[in-house]
């Protein structure tokens, strides 16, 4: 069984973060397709504490913070958001690490992670319990999300968040809070995220080697509609897709709560492939075009508007090829179509119709392509707008555009970080033969 | 296909280790404060024990003191002795050897006042630089208040009973009176008193003597002594003068005044006083039988 141990995991990651904010200095790692960010945030001391509701679970207000270090890096050794060469990624993340501390001139110890791949799964559970005290307390909700029945997620994945969205009081539906209430039936929606766990694991393991110590974990996606969405959207019911270089995220919020993850393998380097392939240019070159005259809207103009292409079987300085804008825009467009429409798909899947209001916001990398919010809007047919994450202080404006909305987002993520299942006690049964299980284990082992 | 080969700008994992190690702020207080003291502190410790370092640093500090001492604005080269007597003069030279003109740094100033005061006619010493070029010795003679005759010796005594000068003859200073006797010269101030207190016997007296470090026996010429009680001396001396006053005792054929115990003084006649009072009684019984 994997769950205990990434429960305690989970668990004792909130507590390096809770630790690391009380020291001042928590890092911020986004390990994306093409990009490795690293944020170093100052945070104030206590300025605004306010006494949380019970004494175990703080609700930290904690949102004085500011950005004193960036570092961005090109990432190597990632595909579709997961590792796939080790000493690669490991040399990005020490040099976006570096460059911040360098810039911060502390030292970050304790990060907080975002990865866009593992093929995030998500699950709405229901769980209910019967009050014990007349009072819902901790250990009622710690109850509650206890018994929610977990449906078999496969051996091979790990719960990566596991957040209460909604509780039910005998009649009184979507709670947000329902401690301190009076009542006899205490039902809890849980939203729970599944990833590989070897994705997961691989990246604890290229973290820890970089001599970092991971407070957090979370997907990209779940980061990004944290600083893209503004409050309303986040409360009424909103989408934030993070078109990132090689997975795209979905995650739809309701109510201020996460209700849905997932990621669609497809992202900005499946359209840079496809101008390597479609203008015979190497990568580099790809990227180039694409990021400087790239679009998805062609008008009359652009049939006019030539664009210089290297040609590698070049014999002389001046045997240039030249295509046209047009061309260009050709190329790209049925790949974003092909994106989007995977996503709309998922979006259906997910029953995001069924939303009140129904915002979609686009953000990530690929989503600064011209004419993308046209697109879009036809493909998935409702209110889209391209949204860069929410400023936050001390952010350069070099780092504050549409790729880094995961990082932002897991910095505010950090400094208002949402409950989770593992911030309630467990019921003692739980626990208790686990350690006993263990416990007669090790008295097995040993005698 | 022009295949550019870009630097890694990854840090390798030595230095990545060593940037994070140099952010600690312990690492780095360290580094620039502590060991930078402690190598330091450490060259000047082993400076301080190398023989040669200290060989020279002495020869330097020597040099400059040399050099300093032979400003012409540090020479000393006259000596002066305002309100000293000839004599003492020729004593403190003999026992200071100043051979000016020297230089105001090596003269000990306060070396020459003790060499001084250690002379038993001088009381107090004052001995200074003045702005140009002198030294001003000034010194307090002891005034001599008694003769002291111990044993062999005569001295003359201060009032504090401290030695002033050695006498070769009692006649030298007649004017002083004498004293004699073991720890005489511990109880001074009492035989100054008693010298003013016996003024009207002046003319007889010889001198006073200590006996056994306690009281006084005053000696006046015929041989008559008048001795006197531990406390109440001068009380003793006046009840003998008046007695003298009125019934001219010390004229008498006395030997001894005895005022050991004053409510009863006693008196010892000379040999042939006692025969004459033998006679004299015999007589009177002669008569009367």
């Amino acid at each position: 069984m994997m769950t205990p141990s990434l429960f305690e995991m989970q668990r004792e990651m909130r507590q390096r973060r809770e630790a690391a904010v009380k020291r001042g200095v928590v890092g911020i790692l986004d390990i994306g397709t093409s990009k490795v960010v690293c944020l170093v945030l100052q945070f104030a001391p206590n300025l605004n504490t306010e006494p949380s509701v019970s004494g175990h679970v703080t609700i930290p207000s904690m949102g004085a913070f500011r950005v004193i270090g960036v570092g961005t890096t090109r990432s190597r050794g990632v595909r579709f958001g997961e590792i796939s060469v080790m000493d690669e990624t490991e040399r990005a993340i020490r040099t976006a690490v570096q460059r911040a501390q360098k810039m911060a001139g502390t030292r970050v110890d304790d990060v907080i992670v975002s990865f866009a791949g593992g093929r995030p799964r998500s699950y709405g559970l229901g769980g209910e319990v019967q009050v014990e005290n007349g009072e819902v307390s901790e250990r009622d909700i710690g109850h509650a999300m206890a018994a929610c029945d977990v449906p078999p997620y496969g051996e091979d994945r790990q719960p990566i968040h596991a957040m209460p969205v909604a509780y039910t009081l005998d009649h009184e539906a979507g709670l947000s809070d329902p401690r301190g209430m009076v009542g006899s039936r205490l039902a809890v929606d849980m939203h729970m995220l599944t990833v590989n766990d070897t994705v997961v694991q691989n990246l604890l393991h290229c973290v820890g080697r970089c001599d970092l110590e991971v407070a957090g974990l979370a997907v990209s996606s779940f980061a990004s509609g944290i600083s893209t969405l503004v409050e309303n959207e986040q409360e009424l019911g909103a989408a934030c897709i993070d078109m990132g270089a090689g997975a795209t995220g979905i995650s739809i919020f309701i109510k201020k709560q996460l209700i849905y993850a997932d990621a669609v393998r497809l992202g900005g380097d499946h359209i840079t492939n496809d101008i390597r392939q479609g203008l015979q240019v190497p990568q580099d070159v790809a990227e180039r075009i694409k990021t400087l005259h790239g679009g998805l809207l062609a008008t009359g103009a652009d049939d006019r508007e030539m664009i210089e292409v290297p040609n590698p079987m070049a014999q002389w300085d001046n045997d240039r090829r030249h295509v046209s804008r047009s061309d260009l825009i050709g190329v790209m467009r049925p790949r974003v179509e092909e994106i989007l429409e995977e996503v709309r798909d998922r979006l259906d899947a997910a029953g995001f119709e069924e939303l009140p209001h129904q915002q979609i916001v686009l953000t990530g990398g690929s989503s600064q392509i011209p004419g993308l919010d046209d697109v879009a809007a036809r493909i998935l047919g409702r209110r889209v707008r391209i949204g860069p994450p929410l400023r936050v202080r001390g952010l350069p404006q070099m780092a504050s555009g549409p790729g880094f909305a995961a990082a932002v987002g897991l910095a505010l993520h950090a400094s208002f970080p949402q409950d989770e299942c593992w911030d309630f006690e467990m019921p003692a049964d739980r626990i208790g033969t686990r350690k006993m299980r263990r416990a007669f284990r090790w008295f097995r082992n040993n005698w | 296909m022009c295949a550019m080969k870009y630097a890694d700008p990854a840090p390798s994992l030595l230095r990545y280790r060593f940037e994070r190690l140099w952010l600690k702020p312990s690492v780095r207080r360290t580094v620039r404060l502590w060991l930078p003291l402690a190598v330091v502190a450490g060259g000047i410790w082993m400076a301080a024990h190398n023989p040669a370092v200290q060989g020279a640093t002495q020869q330097g500090w020597n040099a400059l003191r040399d050099t300093v001492a032979a400003r012409p604005e540090l020479q000393v080269d006259t000596l002066e002795f305002p309100d000293v007597s000839p004599d003492l003069q020729a004593q403190i030279q003999a026992l200071v050897p100043l051979d000016l003109p020297k230089s105001a740094i090596d003269l000990k100033v306060a070396d020459i006042k003790a060499a001084i005061e250690t002379l038993d006619a001088v009381k107090q010493a004052e001995v200074r630089i003045t702005g140009n070029g002198t030294l001003e010795i000034r010194a307090l003679e002891r005034r001599p208040v008694l003769v002291w005759r111990d044993g062999s010796m005569l001295r003359l005594v201060d009032e504090t009973g401290h030695k002033v000068a050695e006498l070769a003859r009692r006649n030298a200073r007649p004017d002083l009176p004498l004293i004699a006797g073991k720890g005489a010269d511990a109880a001074v101030a009492e035989a100054m008193k008693l010298f003013e207190t016996a003024a009207p016997i002046a003319p007889r007296l010889r001198g006073f003597v200590r006996v056994g470090e306690r009281r006084w026996d005053v000696v006046l010429d015929r041989g008559q002594t008048i001795m006197l009680p531990e406390n109440g001396a001068i009380t003793a001396l006046r009840h003998v003068l008046e007695l003298h006053k009125a019934d001219d005792l010390l004229n008498r054929d006395i030997i001894v005044v005895d005022m050991r115990n004053p409510d009863r003084p006693v008196l010892r006649l000379t040999e042939t006083a006692i025969e004459e009072l033998r006679r004299l009684r015999a007589k009177v019984r002669g008569e009367d039988a």
